[in-house]
């Protein structure tokens, strides 16, 4: 960057704004006036209780769902469906331990897939995908199946799946979930070194805070229909949060610095049909 | 010894006869056509709806038999509107069994009633039911192959974005497809090859080539390319297989198609290993 920034550059630094965004379903508000915004090359962490709204956050950032009130601006305008400028990985994948597919397949029909009719141009798009796979350590995973793949190793490649179209921003929806501790630490990293290489602003959904807490700019939390924002130090603080929800909540640290916060969650909106632990 | 080992002598004392060439014309259309949309079936799960058209197709056929029109007619235009409904439900109302089950057994229930009001009652509903390549007509195979050709076009222009849209729906999805619209134009798709292909296996035997030689495939190469390839081969060499034995043979044409199609499945599921 250089020095001397215009007021304009300087605005569009801030490439995600939400004013007051209230959102939810019909008849039902999942979380409401939540003021952020995060600028260009920020990791941020989407973190809190299931079914406190965190994909509803990502589906507001894809143009896939309307807020209810207030507005959200990505790159500077409304949310449109289908943008280039976001590479996505969804929680759920039909992909499964049948899916006798090779990854490089997988990768390229993510560069090339929304076009109509035979591809014309084969090679361009087989270097797109390996590019895409070498970005992300997984240029030798890509002639073999996603059937034989491991819980990290398919995490990679479905990020090369979102990288291959050049993305700004990525949106990565619990790709930590099922990982062992090791995987975990390796793909965080990973997420890491992309977000700072290429600059590109990660939107990362967690359960657990603590492996990404070191890596993070900003932190996203949302529960019990309302949504804090800002540099984790800042906002996972019981004062602060205690503040939001008008309830104690506790953010205690052990001795390692890892954090758990106690409270937040009793009060969660909806789908409370898992039981699991809020340790964030 | 039952039949000629020369097999050039044998094939033309088979295509002396029409019938047999209408039977080789119709079933080399329709296997490269199964092979194709088969792979789409495996792939997308959607074998169950792949069943419930082809027993739809069945209450159209029986009507239009019933109509005196040609059932292939009856046969179309029921799983297609069939398949047109289905999909617009929404592309997961595909895995919705129940529905989908409800709407097929009704559908073979009024196919039932249609049949038995017909006179020709049993040869026309164990053709349907069964399949009788041996008495495909001339026009019938005018018909498939214009069929055909339809579906192999459109298969052609939709194919890469219906891929894409079976493996990762949801990705799909957000980079602005429409996954709906491509949900909608695989199961039309879907339902007219199924139509085509009952002529050939029958409603109750449609998974011998549209689901068994693409489930065969998908375990032996991880190119979908070439494993549309293969199931289209191997719903190939079923169909002339059961074809020639048949002709020197007093057993149903489907029966062999089955059995070899059936057989090189289990080869491949419990004998070839990667």
């Amino acid at each position: 960057m250089r020095i001397g920034i215009t007021h304009k550059i300087e605005t569009q630094r801030e490439i995600v704004i939400a004013r007051n965004l209230t959102v939810g379903y019909k008849g039902k508000t999942v979380w409401k006036e939540a003021n952020f915004s995060i600028n260009r090359g920020e990791f941020v962490a989407v973190i809190g209780p299931n079914g406190a709204g965190k994909t509803t956050m990502f589906r507001m950032l894809l143009g896939l769902q309307k807020p209810l009130s207030g507005t959200l601006d990505v790159f500077g305008a409304r949310p449109r469906r289908g943008s280039q400028r976001i590479g996505y990985v969804p929680q759920r994948h039909t992909i499964d331990n049948e899916t006798n597919i090779e990854c490089i397949e997988l990768v390229r029909l993510a560069f090339s897939g929304n076009k109509w009719g035979f591809s014309l141009s084969r090679r361009e798009e087989k270097k797109a995908a390996f590019d895409a796979l070498e970005a992300v350590g997984a240029r030798e995973l890509a002639n073999k199946s996603l059937s034989s793949l491991s819980g990290g190793e398919l995490q990679r490649v479905y990020l090369a799946e979102a990288l291959v179209s050049n993305p700004e921003m990525l949106l990565l929806d619990e790709p930590l979930s099922n990982l062992d501790i090791r995987r975990v630490k390796e793909l965080v990293g990973l997420v890491n070194r992309t977000v700072r290489s290429r600059n590109v602003t990660a939107f990362l959904v967690a359960h657990d805070i603590n492996p990404l807490i070191q890596f993070l700019d900003k932190v996203i939390y949302v529960a019990n229909g309302k949504v804090a924002t800002g540099k984790p130090e800042q906002v996972l603080t019981s004062k602060r949060l205690t503040a939001l929800y008008e309830t104690d909540v506790e953010v205690l640290r052990d001795s390692k610095g890892n954090i758990v916060i106690v409270g937040a969650e009793d009060q969660g909106i909806d789908d409370h049909h898992e039981d699991e632990m809020d340790v964030i | 010894m039952l039949f000629s080992v020369n097999v050039f002598s044998a094939l033309q004392q088979i295509f002396q006869y029409q019938f047999m060439q209408h039977a080789f014309e119709a079933g080399t259309i329709i296997s490269v056509v199964a092979g194709i949309i088969g792979y789409l079936v495996v792939l997308r799960r959607t074998s169950f709806a792949a069943h419930a058209y082809a027993e739809i197709g069945f209450a159209g056929a029986a009507g239009s038999a019933l109509a005196g029109i040609n059932p292939l007619f009856g046969l179309l235009s029921a799983s297609t509107i069939a398949g047109f409904g289905i999909a617009v439900l929404g592309n997961r109302a595909t895995q919705r069994d129940v529905e989908i089950g409800s709407v097929l057994a009704f559908a073979l229930g009024l196919g039932l009633l249609f049949i038995s009001l017909y006179k020709g009652y049993a040869t026309e509903a164990y053709s349907i039911l069964f399949g009788e390549i041996l008495g495909i007509s001339g026009s019938s195979v005018l018909i498939t192959l214009a069929v055909s050709v339809l579906i192999l076009i459109a298969a052609a222009l939709v194919y890469r974005p219906i891929l894409f849209a079976s493996l990762d729906e949801d990705v799909a999805e957000a980079k602005g497809m429409r996954t709906l619209l491509l949900g909608v134009i695989f199961m039309v798709l879907l339902a007219a090859s199924v139509s085509i292909a009952i002529q050939v296996t029958g409603v109750l035997l449609i998974f011998a080539l549209m689901v068994t030689p693409a489930a065969t495939a998908i375990r032996l190469t991880k190119k979908p390319m070439y494993a549309v390839a293969i199931a289209a081969i191997i719903s190939l060499f079923a169909t002339w297989t059961g074809l020639f034995i048949a002709f020197y043979q007093p057993y149903p044409v489907s029966f062999f198609i089955t059995s070899i199609v059936f057989g090189l499945y289990l080869i491949v599921r419990f004998i070839y290993r990667k």
